[in-house]
């Protein structure tokens, strides 16, 4: 029954949440703290800094997170189903949308103004990030050792085209270094 | 030869999906990258019309990104293996840490990495718009460069969602080739 509601909950979790990241917050807070009181609002407040220190979708983090305490590795798995099959059904119904349409003129003009769209959505977004690693958490003192990291990542990333993966384990080991001893 | 794809699929998107910290957007530079870059699987332009789709559908958009990516180069099984791909890596690490989350979250040294890598990831960002953006231009000049800047705006400054952002410039894009073909019917 648990597992059920689990499901039914996680499912519209991922049916509703547009825009990703932090816009599914308030939806997954409706449902596990207002709606069925699966977390308390400090376990909450914890699940979003776990979300936020491990990688992978906020969805995914809460749907695992919430579906281990109520029921296991299998709790686990059904919600995080859940979270991710309203996608499965969307997404693929796109593509196969995007598949036909390509040379559709209409769909080609959409397309062309949502480029500069998304361009300009992921600049946002990492605005945000560049701002906190740039000035630090209070949003105030300037972060010496962020920016360096950030303008020789940035540096390499251009310069030598190298893996963004490797960029950021060296950065942040470098920079953990840096933090640690200065 | 078809499970080589699988397996690829599979791996490429379990070994992103196990480094994108800080949401659905880093994950853009990354995927494109392999899947562009590395692989050769997608063209740059398809790269971002996927972009946009995985952003104005619902659900995470890492998940939507990697379904279209799957499903774009093998069909539904290919969306199969990389939902696998990018599902697995937050599962088993959430069921990990969160038994030991407070011990990991009072860590200094766990703090600092996060600290600096956080640099890193805007970075990665802040590369891949100069590198889209820089098309953007290239191909559309001013309109494209004029909505960059609406769009930046809106989402910014006036904080509307995202998914709304994406819509208005859809319905910019299918109002606006809809009126030149009617013209072009019109004067013919």
């Amino acid at each position: 029954m648990i597992l059920l509601e689990l499901f039914w909950s996680f499912f519209q979790i991922g049916l509703f949440s547009f825009g990703g990241g932090n816009a599914a917050m308030p939806f997954i807070q409706a449902q596990v703290v207002d709606l069925h009181g699966w977390l308390t609002l400090t376990e909450f407040a914890d699940l979003v800094t776990l979300a936020e220190m491990t990688p992978g979708p906020i969805g995914v983090n809460a749907a695992t997170f919430v579906g281990t305490r109520l029921g296991g590795v299998g709790g686990a798995l059904i919600a995080t189903a859940g979270c991710v099959l309203p996608s499965c059904v969307i997404a693929i119904t796109l593509s196969v949308c995007y598949r036909r349409l390509r040379d559709n003129a209409v769909f080609k003009g959409v397309l062309q103004c949502l480029r500069p769209a998304v361009v300009a959505l992921i600049a946002s977004a990492g605005l945000t990030i560049a701002l906190l690693a740039l000035l630090g958490d209070n949003g105030r003192t300037f972060d010496w050792i962020g920016a360096a990291l950030f303008a020789a990542s940035l540096f390499v990333l251009r310069r030598f085209k190298l893996n963004p993966i490797w960029v950021m384990l060296g950065a942040g080991l470098l920079g953990m270094g840096a933090y640690l001893i200065l | 030869m078809r499970t080589r794809t699988y397996l690829k699929l599979f791996t490429s998107t379990f070994y992103i999906s196990a480094f994108t910290f800080g949401g659905g957007f880093v994950i853009i530079p990354l995927l494109r990258k392999k899947f562009v870059d590395d692989l050769g699987w997608l063209q740059e332009e398809e790269m971002m019309d996927l972009a946009a789709i995985a952003q104005s559908s619902p659900g995470p958009i890492a998940v939507n990104a990697s379904i279209l990516i799957g499903h774009k180069v093998a069909g539904i099984p290919g969306a199969l293996c990389t939902i696998l791909g990018t599902v697995l890596p937050p599962l088993i690490i959430i069921s990990i840490v969160s038994v030991f989350y407070q011990q990991i979250r009072d860590n200094v040294a766990v703090g600092a990495l996060l600290k600096a890598m956080r640099a890193a990831v805007a970075a990665v960002i802040a590369d891949v718009v100069i590198t889209m953006g820089g098309n953007v231009w290239r191909n559309q000049r001013w309109l494209g460069l004029a909505l960059m800047a609406l769009a930046f705006i809106a989402s910014r400054f006036l904080a509307v969602n995202a998914a709304f952002v994406v819509l208005a410039a859809a319905l910019v894009g299918g109002l606006g080739a809809s009126l030149r073909l009617h013209r072009k019917e019109g004067g013919a």
